[in-house]
């Protein structure tokens, strides 16, 4: 047996109707009013409308946008084809093939370099597992940017070109991070021959 | 029949019909911008014609009634295969000429003097007088009832012909409430009649002129105003009435089966309805085109007198009650964006159960005063 639940008792004022439409027609004229006679700017103007093409609201600092390969101070990936983030990755988005840099390069042997890095932003559900599991702090979402939509899937496969054409945020390519190269006075002279 | 009275009569017409078939595709306009600012929108503002540099002349949105109005005429005029197509076709014009033709009895001003055009009038002028309506039939009101009863017919023979389940049931729900409603409408106004002694519109707007600003309907009749409002929203269809289309049950109600041009008919009618009620409410309730302390020659304020010519009274009489039918839409608009929709037996009972006595109730209240007053 359900519980039978009263209705509430109207008064006789509520029953005649007319007041009540004078109360709740006072609360909309009031908004009309509000709205209507305030600029956009004024606080007590409650219109919350974005003009989204036009006016893009800014997200917050760590919203995670769409990804980036962050560069070298030579323009390189910082990137050494490790693939943690593509383990790390719960909708397996990322596809790595990974190479080695050439013979007369510092960094053959020590490291290796992403010769195809191909996010497929469709899968992609942005829980930044992969910028936490890089230890080169070579993927990043800070961008600031959603990915931009489109009607065509192609548009959606990111290759490493173009995670390394978007800047961060700030505008810069590079991270705060200082990298150390071999060959740097400030490199802890750890690679292929001294460990 | 003079040129000048042809002349004017035309001009009259052409009048009417300019401020009618302005304010409707404004009323649209105005519907949808005040339920954004009501709701804290700002509604249609894109619409507009590019001047270059990225910009464009949008007019606060004035623009997207003509926008509609060029999509309705390229839409597609789709004619379900089983329909009647006479009857189709024939709908919408039922619904919208007669809601137009009730205008003609409308005064819009006072009696215009074309003699004295530019001078104080004097007591007893003489000479050509044009009356500011189109028609001054001595039915009055009455004619109002019929024209704008057949709209009724409209709303049901566009649900009928339409060979559709919820256009029918659309089209029966149109009839069952705009017949009801007509009744009550009919008897909330028997205690105005007997009040001002007349059914002519322009005797109506006299006799409250005559008694100044607190013999206006709405103080005089304040029950015979709350019904006659209700009344006419539910004659219109609008929310809190609008069972006929309800959207929810019925999908658009008796046009359901319409498309382009045809469904802007029957809009059309709807706001242009909207139009006759409002200025209807304004003669009956709001002293019409008249303006408190502003007689025929000049501003009378106590004892002091400031003469006006003839022209500039006029013409504050018709800014008057446009200012009047104006704000009442204003109202109206306000009343159909902030009621819920009623069910449409809460509809029926309310006509039947309510309104109706009530009206009775005024009509015997007013009965009494007037005879005890001339006694």
């Amino acid at each position: 047996m359900g519980k039978l639940i009263p209705k509430p008792k109207m008064s006789a004022i509520e029953a005649a109707y007319v007041p009540e439409i004078a109360r709740g027609l006072r609360v909309t004229i009031g908004r009309f009013i509000k709205n209507t006679f305030t600029s956009r700017d004024n606080a007590s103007n409650e219109i919350d409308t974005v003009d989204y093409p036009e006016e893009k609201r800014v997200y917050p600092e760590r919203f995670r946008g769409i990804h980036r390969l962050t560069h070298r101070a030579d323009g390189s990936p910082r990137c050494v084809a490790c693939l943690c983030c593509s383990t790390a990755c719960p909708a397996q988005c990322i596809h790595i093939e990974p190479a080695e840099y050439g013979p007369n390069d510092a960094r053959q042997g020590y490291e290796r370099y992403p010769a195809v890095f191909v996010i497929d932003e469709l899968r992609c559900i942005f829980c930044g597992f992969c910028v936490e599991a890089c230890p080169c702090d070579a993927i990043r979402m800070d961008s600031g940017m959603h990915v931009p939509p489109s009607t065509r899937r192609e548009h959606f496969i990111f290759d490493k070109e173009m995670l390394m054409a978007i800047p961060g945020a700030d505008g810069t390519f590079e991270t705060q991070n200082p990298r150390h190269e071999p060959g740097d006075p400030s490199h802890p002279g750890i690679d292929r021959e001294h460990h | 029949m003079d040129a000048i009275y042809v002349g004017a009569l035309i001009a009259k017409i052409l009048f009417v019909l300019v401020i009618v078939l302005t304010l409707s595709p404004v009323l649209v306009w105005a519907d949808r911008r005040q339920s954004a600012m009501i709701q804290d929108r700002l509604g249609p503002i894109k619409a507009g014609i590019p001047i270059g540099g990225g910009k464009s002349i949008t007019l606060a949105g004035l623009l997207h009634p003509l926008a509609d109005a060029l999509k309705f005429m390229w839409k597609e005029d789709f004619i379900p295969p089983a329909a009647d197509k006479l009857l189709h076709a024939l709908a919408p014009v039922i619904s919208v000429i007669p809601t137009i033709a009730a205008f003609a009895v409308i005064p819009f001003g006072d009696t215009i003097y074309l003699d004295h055009l530019f001078e104080v009038l004097p007591a007893d002028p003489s000479g050509r007088a044009i009356p500011f309506q189109v028609a001054t039939l001595n039915v009055g009101i009455l004619y109002v009832f019929a024209v704008t009863g057949t709209g009724v017919i409209g709303a049901a023979i566009a649900g009928y012909c339409s060979n559709n389940k919820y256009s029918l049931l659309g089209g029966l729900r149109a009839a069952g409430q705009m017949v009801s409603y007509e009744v009550t409408l009919g008897l909330s106004l028997v205690g105005c009649f007997m009040l001002y002694n007349t059914l002519l519109l322009e005797d109506m707007v006299a006799w409250q002129v005559e008694r100044g600003f607190f013999a206006w309907g709405i103080f005089r009749q304040p029950l015979a105003f709350i019904l006659f409002y209700a009344g006419s929203i539910a004659e219109t269809k609008r929310i809190p009435f609008d069972i006929p289309e309800g959207e929810s049950e019925l999908a658009g109600g008796y046009f359901t089966e319409y498309s382009g041009m045809k469904f802007g008919m029957f809009m059309m009618g709807e706001y242009i309805a909207m139009v006759v009620s409002c200025a209807l409410l304004t003669v009956l309730f709001f002293g019409g085109w008249s303006v408190p302390f502003l007689a025929r020659d000049g501003f009378h304020l106590f004892s002091s007198h400031l003469p006006l010519p003839h022209i500039a009274v006029t013409l504050i009489y018709i800014a008057s009650f446009l200012v009047k039918v104006i704000f009442l839409l204003w109202l109206t608009l306000m009343i159909r964006w902030s009621l819920p929709r009623f069910r449409y037996d809460q509809v029926m009972k309310m006509c039947w159960r309510y309104m109706l006595p009530l009206s009775l109730f005024n009509i015997f209240v007013t009965a009494i005063v007037i005879l005890l007053a001339n006694r």
